[in-house]
């Protein structure tokens, strides 16, 4: 069976998981029943203790749904010591439902998987050896990728029911009354990990850091913490962010990024009170610098800037060029740090950010968004998820959520080495080029057909010169040919839910 | 000389021939010219392997309308004679003949291009030649050079080389090179040949740059020699005339039209005379400002 973007869904599973296949990128305006978690009532007196042991032996069971965040990323100590002791109890048959899996939780998960203590995992992506693992069918059940709006969705609704959350924090009270921005291990924005910590059964907090009672600003609050665990560190402070706010000098990614801010500024919604996302990574950064310098030239000002957070993002609020910050992660200390001081920085959940399912999402009120590419086809359809090689490498992210801006812009050279970013077909469609606007090169841009204004408006930009998307697609083959096809069996390894819950596509085991 | 017409070259942007993700993207920062470096760029040991490379990037790539030019190893290096066969075989626009001392050896470079033109197939006197002035010698010899060859279409100077061979160094300001500079500004202008200004390899330094650009756009060279694709944008904005400059060229060509029209062998503008020269530097001017970006697709000066 396939699906509206073309894909072929494997029928047993989308019976056997009770799924629909992806129609539109249109949610409309259906009635949605959420759920609530249960409440075990406390006045709150003993919820610090010592050991996570204890912590787990009370409240984790085989077969539950377990659930961390990724907020602090490379330098999480939280997941493998709770992992560790939950594969050495021998629980077995659980749900992994963490926000994304980072690069420091690949062993474990590799190890926990091994001996059935994880038979079951949702998450936005996965990398290096797990997305290789994974890839060559070492989970017998799909793993269920999702992006950051609908795990929020997924949760409301009750297709995640998360029975423990885990949740490191840098700072908590003795009630756990808990935020981002205070202690050694600081990662500014909790987004991820608030709505774990209003729809979990069990919440868990773990902190390096117990505050005097009252702890304000309180993210995560006590009337959703169970317990609160002292342990010695919560992360590496030095990992947690990339640090990375060094502007590139990489001529090929600053003339994208230029290219990039010469179709913000020339597009009909560069005007007073606009409204951006740019994400993270060195072109990103660029981009942020480049319309610094047009918003001051054209004088105007952006109502606000959404998603993850640098510190040029808030650089731009201390400026003034930016009214509000709306923070969902912060990916360095500066951004973090800025949270903490400048009260325009508001640290808002993954349902507000891009929760499809909701009474407005932040990402429904998006101007422009300057997303990434894998790789991007000829129908605009774009991949984030899978490598050249057809393994899992990547992560929906909120890629899918903040594709809904009014004008989406995917940033990705031509080809990157000897591989073509611009394809004929995506190997894993995880963006419906329906809601992708313009892509845009070192060689150029083109337009998706469908925005007849945007053709019109981009037409004589001097030095932007415009091509058909196969045209570009023919361009990268001319330059690296044709590679041989990729093989895969046919197990599926994965599914991509878009982000109303549907499949839009499945992942397959490669062959060797 | 060649016949070049006014082709311009602002920016010739080097590249180092042994690498491969540098020389696919050397198309996408609009440079004027593209120099192919099999030399100094490249060490003993990768020689053949540059040589493979630039050949058939010259075959395969799309380099847009980009000059291309090639800078062969010297003359007395057992590189030299391989690496004029491969580009003239590949096509290229121009081949640089680096550390040219004398008129002399253009000519030898000329029976070398002859021989492999008519060796390939290629036609006789497509091939371009060009001379890096880097030693004393060389810049006493500029005129020489410069007018040595019917296929010349310019010279550059060197300076790393030619202030080692003066026995000094670089300055921020420049005086060191100000004799060779407006020597081989002199005998490039005489041959009807291009000129372009040595390397400014700080790229900390943007102050330094532009002020150098400046300096060098005043004497009036065509261009500067650049190590880095963000220098580009940074001479073109030199290089780009103002508001006025560009009415007035505007005013000029409309007086050529008028008298076309007329049939008037005479142009006038304003009840004066136009001179050759002035019209010229119209030309140029309106060239420059199309290839800058200033002008609509009516010729209108574009706002900014």
């Amino acid at each position: 069976m396939k699906n509206s973007v073309n894909r072929e869904l494997p029928d047993d599973l989308m019976k056997k998981l009770n799924y629909k296949d992806f129609e539109t990128t249109d949610i409309g305006h259906p009635d949605i029943q959420r759920v609530a978690p249960k409440v075990h009532v406390t006045t709150g007196n003993d919820k610090v203790v010592d050991s996570i042991e204890d912590v787990v032996k009370k409240t984790v069971k085989d077969g539950m749904t377990i659930s961390f965040h990724h907020h602090f990323r490379n330098g999480d100590f939280v997941f493998n010591k709770v992992m560790r002791i939950i594969i050495d109890l021998g629980i077995k048959d659980l749900t992994l439902a963490p926000s994304s899996l980072t690069g420091v939780m690949n062993d474990m998960v590799i190890e926990a998987i091994k001996k059935g203590t994880i038979t079951n995992i949702t998450s936005s992506g996965m990398r290096g050896s797990l997305g290789d693992f994974v890839s060559h069918g070492g989970l017998k059940n799909p793993v269920i990728f999702r992006s950051h709006g609908n795990r929020a969705r997924a949760i409301e609704h009750g297709d995640i029911k998360i029975d423990v959350a885990f949740l490191g924090v840098p700072n908590a009270d003795k009630l756990g009354n808990a935020n981002g921005m205070q202690g050694d291990a600081v990662f500014g924005s909790l987004g991820y990990a608030l709505m774990d910590a209003q729809y979990a059964d069990r919440v868990v907090l773990l902190t390096d850091n117990i505050m005097p009672y009252p702890n304000t600003p309180a993210s995560i609050k006590q009337t959703q913490v169970d317990y609160v665990v002292k342990v010695d560190k919560v992360g590496d402070p030095d990992k947690i962010g990339s640090g990375a706010t060094r502007f590139t000098k990489d001529p090929k990614e600053l003339k994208i990024a230029s290219t990039v801010n010469d179709v913000i500024v020339n597009s009909p919604y560069f005007k007073d009170g606009f409204s951006f996302q740019t994400g993270s990574g060195g072109a990103a950064l660029a981009v942020t610098r480049y319309l610094r310098q047009a918003m001051i030239d054209n004088k105007i000002k952006a109502s606000f800037a959404l998603g993850g957070i640098t510190k040029p993002t808030t650089d731009l609020l201390d400026e003034g060029l930016v009214s509000r910050v709306m923070d969902v992660q912060d990916f360095d200390k500066g951004a973090a740090e800025s949270m903490h001081t400048n009260p325009n920085q508001q640290e808002i959940d993954a349902s507000w950010y891009a929760d499809p399912d909701n009474k407005g999402a932040m990402v429904d009120q998006l101007d422009v968004v300057i997303l990434s590419a894998l790789e991007i086809d000829t129908g605009f359809n774009v991949n984030v998820m899978t490598g050249s090689d057809g393994v899992i490498r990547g992560a929906v992210g909120g890629h899918q959520d903040a594709a809904t801006a009014k004008l989406t812009i995917i940033s990705a050279p031509l080809v990157r080495g000897r591989i073509a970013t611009v394809v004929p077909k995506v190997t894993t469609n995880v963006t419906p080029g329906d809601s992708v606007d313009v892509l845009v090169t070192e060689y150029g841009i083109a337009i998706n057909p469908r925005r007849k204004d945007l053709q019109e408006a981009f037409a004589n930009l001097p030095g932007v010169p415009v091509y058909t998307i196969e045209e570009l697609q023919k361009m990268a083959e001319a330059k690296v040919g044709k590679p041989k096809p990729l093989e895969f069996t046919d197990r599926t390894v994965a599914l991509v839910e878009y982000r109303d819950g549907s499949i839009i596509d499945a992942i397959h085991e490669v062959k060797d | 000389m060649a016949d070049n017409g006014e082709r311009l070259r602002r920016t010739m942007m080097f590249v180092p021939g042994n690498n491969p993700a540098m020389v696919k993207d050397a198309g996408i920062y609009g440079a004027d010219s593209i120099m192919f470096d099999l030399e100094d760029a490249v060490s003993m040991a990768e020689k053949d392997a540059a040589r493979d490379l630039v050949y058939e990037a010259l075959q395969t790539q799309d380099y847009g309308n980009a000059e291309l030019v090639v800078r062969v190893n010297g003359s007395d290096t057992p590189y030299y004679a391989n690496d004029v066969k491969a580009m003239v075989k590949a096509g290229v626009d121009v081949i640089r003949l680096p550390k040219t001392e004398d008129a002399g050896m253009i000519e030898d470079l000329e029976k070398d291009v002859l021989a492999a033109e008519k060796q390939f197939g290629r036609e006789e006197g497509s091939t371009h030649l060009m001379a890096a002035i880097e030693s004393a010698k060389g810049v006493l010899n500029a005129p020489e050079i410069a007018a040595a060859s019917d296929r010349m279409i310019g010279i550059a100077l060197s300076a790393e080389d030619y202030t080692t061979d003066m026995k000094t160094h670089r300055y921020p300001d420049g005086a060191e090179l100000e004799f060779a500079r407006n020597m081989v500004l002199h005998a490039a202008r005489a041959a009807g040949i291009a000129a372009f200004d040595t390397v400014f390899t700080n790229m900390d330094d943007p102050e330094g740059f532009y002020r150098e650009t400046r300096y060098i756009h005043q004497l009036g060279f065509d261009g500067k020699s650049l190590v880095n694709p963000r220098q580009i944008a940074m001479v073109n904005k030199v290089y780009e005339p103002t508001e006025k400059e560009i009415e007035n060229a505007k005013n000029v060509i409309n007086a050529i039209e008028e008298a076309r029209r007329k049939g008037s062998g005479v142009i006038s503008m304003n009840g004066q005379m136009v001179d050759r020269p002035v019209v010229m530097r119209a030309q140029r001017v309106m060239k420059l400002a199309k290839a800058s970006n200033l002008l609509d697709e009516e010729g209108n000066y574009i706002e900014k």
